[in-house]
């Protein structure tokens, strides 16, 4: 197995100076892969990836990328090492047309710029044809892939998506787990938090549940798809009338 | 005749001015979204800044510098952008709320320290020894007005194209941008506090700008000059023109400033003598209401802020409530 791009170890982060919501969480993203984060409400899933993204204090523990501490940098900075974050709601700039946004995200690219360009209008035809349009006309599923695309445009190795199909018809969010599987083959690696966890699973390579701010189990997504103690625990499978 | 023209020519010159200073506040408000409430400190530090530097010597407080009057000027404003860098680092991380209580107080910091250090430039009674630019030459009558107003309508053309040049730029897209979300701004790599604060420097560089042509304008200013009444007055003036918007921050000061001379005239004309004592307080009942009555029914003001679909496309309205 390839060495993983990312590593957090034994993260310790929250909101609140001495009131963590993780508590020495650790995980590993292979390259070219989708990680996938789960757990129940309040486990910690987005505090874990906006620590990772730089949005948070890391209080203890060390997240590493590509060999290189990263940790305490700023979500800015990340961006110059590869790494490209993707909120969960309000990723987009709605009063800037689809092309404004992704000039914002191409700012820094220089030459290399209309080949992004280009390169992301092939990947989301619709949003070529939109481009002169506000983005706050978009639909929440095009929405997503905007914020997708102007993810790309900084050309990341990694891609932290916090929950990206919330919000959305249950089509919507199949098409836009699958485009993230799609980028997985262009060799890009994905973090991944979802609270639809069933369609996540069978597009996931490998899952880490949390919950209470912990590390509980992980594996590759498969087998914890097919495992049913963590299917009744974690993923509502219990059946009507079990004990 | 004259008298008409000569009034209409001195109503044009502060109405420039405050336009100048509504510029710089729009870049501020309008385009990045930092809610600063103390405006009036950035105008009075390049008021000061520019009579101090410019002024002759003056037994009692600092001055008498006597540099060239565009050397002055430019002193002035970088006085207000000096500033505004000290305060941005201290206050812009805070809230939009937090942000326009703690610039208040800067500004009524600014006021009394402007009243009570009498060493640095007059207390109470001001600054004073400041010779206009080419008085000697065009005297101090009509022609020197007249010419002081085409200097003040050009430096608010070349101050607005500046600022249109601006907001097209990718950097005014990244303004928008930040006003918008800042975490996803920071997600695409950017960093809103260097950009804020360039933002908030720039505005009151504008700012000390006004400051600096109001205090050439009367060649005098005290603690009077710099009191909160002008932050609501020039906010009024956005509001009401259209934040985000150059053109309506232009037109919002000329309304505003309009309504202002002319309610305080018919006030002192029409009110009954004892009612006459209160004009002031009546005059900024008006302008309370005013703002009030905007943000009620037209909070995108007059000429609302307009979205540029792309450099070769046409603008388009935004909407209500975005």
């Amino acid at each position: 197995m390839a060495d993983p791009i990312l590593q957090a170890h034994g993260v310790t982060a929250g909101y609140v100076p001495d009131l963590p919501i993780l508590r020495d969480v650790s995980l590993a993203v292979p390259p070219a892969q989708i990680t996938l984060i789960i757990g129940p409400n309040g486990a910690g899933k987005s505090t874990l990836i906006k620590a990772i993204a730089g949005l948070l204090p890391v209080s203890a523990g060390q997240i590493t990328f590509q060999g290189s501490d990263i940790t305490g940098l700023r979500t800015d900075q990340l961006t110059a090492h590869g790494i490209a974050y993707v909120p969960q709601t309000d990723n987009i700039f709605r009063s800037l047309t689809i092309r404004q946004n992704l000039d914002l995200a191409l700012r820094r690219a220089g030459v290399d710029a209309p080949a992004r360009l280009a390169g992301v209008f092939d990947q989301f035809p619709a949003l070529a044809a939109k481009q002169r349009d506000k983005a706050g006309a978009l639909s929440g599923g095009q929405r997503q892939f905007l914020a997708i695309a102007m993810a790309l445009a900084t050309a990341p190795q990694l891609i932290l998506m916090d929950e990206p199909s919330a919000g959305l018809s249950p089509k919507a969010a199949q098409e836009v787990l699958e485009h993230a599987r799609m980028l997985t083959g262009q060799g890009v690696s994905i973090l991944l938090v979802e609270q639809n966890v069933n369609q996540a699973l069978r597009l996931a390579d490998h899952c880490y549940i949390l919950a209470e701010g912990r590390n509980q189990i992980d594996g590759p997504a498969a087998d914890l798809r097919d495992n049913k103690v963590v299917g009744e625990i974690y993923l509502g499978n219990r059946r009507v009338g079990a004990t | 005749m004259i008298g008409v023209f000569s009034y209409l020519v001195f109503f044009a010159t502060t109405a420039s001015i405050l336009a100048i200073a509504v510029l710089g506040l729009n870049l501020q408000w309008g385009n990045t979204g930092l809610f600063n409430g103390g405006v009036v400190a950035f105008f009075g530090a390049g008021a000061y800044g520019t009579l101090i530097l410019g002024g002759t010597a003056q037994a009692g407080h600092l001055g008498g510098f006597g540099l060239f009057y565009p050397l002055a000027l430019l002193g002035g404003m970088a006085a207000a952008g000096l500033m505004a860098w000290i305060v941005g680092l201290l206050t812009l991380r805070l809230r939009h709320d937090y942000l326009a209580i703690a610039t208040f107080g800067v500004a009524v910091a600014f006021e009394n320290l402007m009243r009570n250090a009498e060493w640095l430039a007059g207390g109470a009674k001001g600054v004073r020894g400041f010779e206009r630019p080419l008085r000697a030459a065009l005297g101090d009558g009509f022609i020197y007005n007249l010419f002081f107003f085409v200097v003040v309508l050009l430096i608010l053309i070349a101050t607005y194209m500046f600022l249109e040049r601006l907001v097209a730029s990718p950097f005014g897209r990244l303004l928008r941008a930040i006003r918008e979300d800042e975490e996803a701004a920071r997600s695409l790599g950017k960093n809103p506090a260097r950009i804020r604060l360039m933002a908030f420097v720039t505005g009151s560089v504008i700012l000390g700008l006004a400051g600096g042509l109001y205090g050439t304008f009367y060649a005098f200013v005290s603690p009077q000059d710099v009191l909160p009444t002008l932050t609501f007055q020039i906010w009024a003036m956005l509001i009401v023109g259209g934040a985000g918007n150059n053109r309506g921050a232009i037109f919002g000061a000329f309304l505003i400033w309009g309504a202002w001379t002319l309610s305080g005239w018919a006030l002192s004309r029409f009110a009954p003598v004892d009612v006459q004592l209160y004009t002031g307080s009546v005059q900024f009942i008006l302008i309370g209401s005013v703002i009030v009555g905007m943000l009620m029914w037209r909070p995108q003001g007059f000429l609302p802020e307009r979205l540029v679909v792309s450099q070769r496309g046409k603008p388009q309205q935004m909407q209500q409530g975005e």
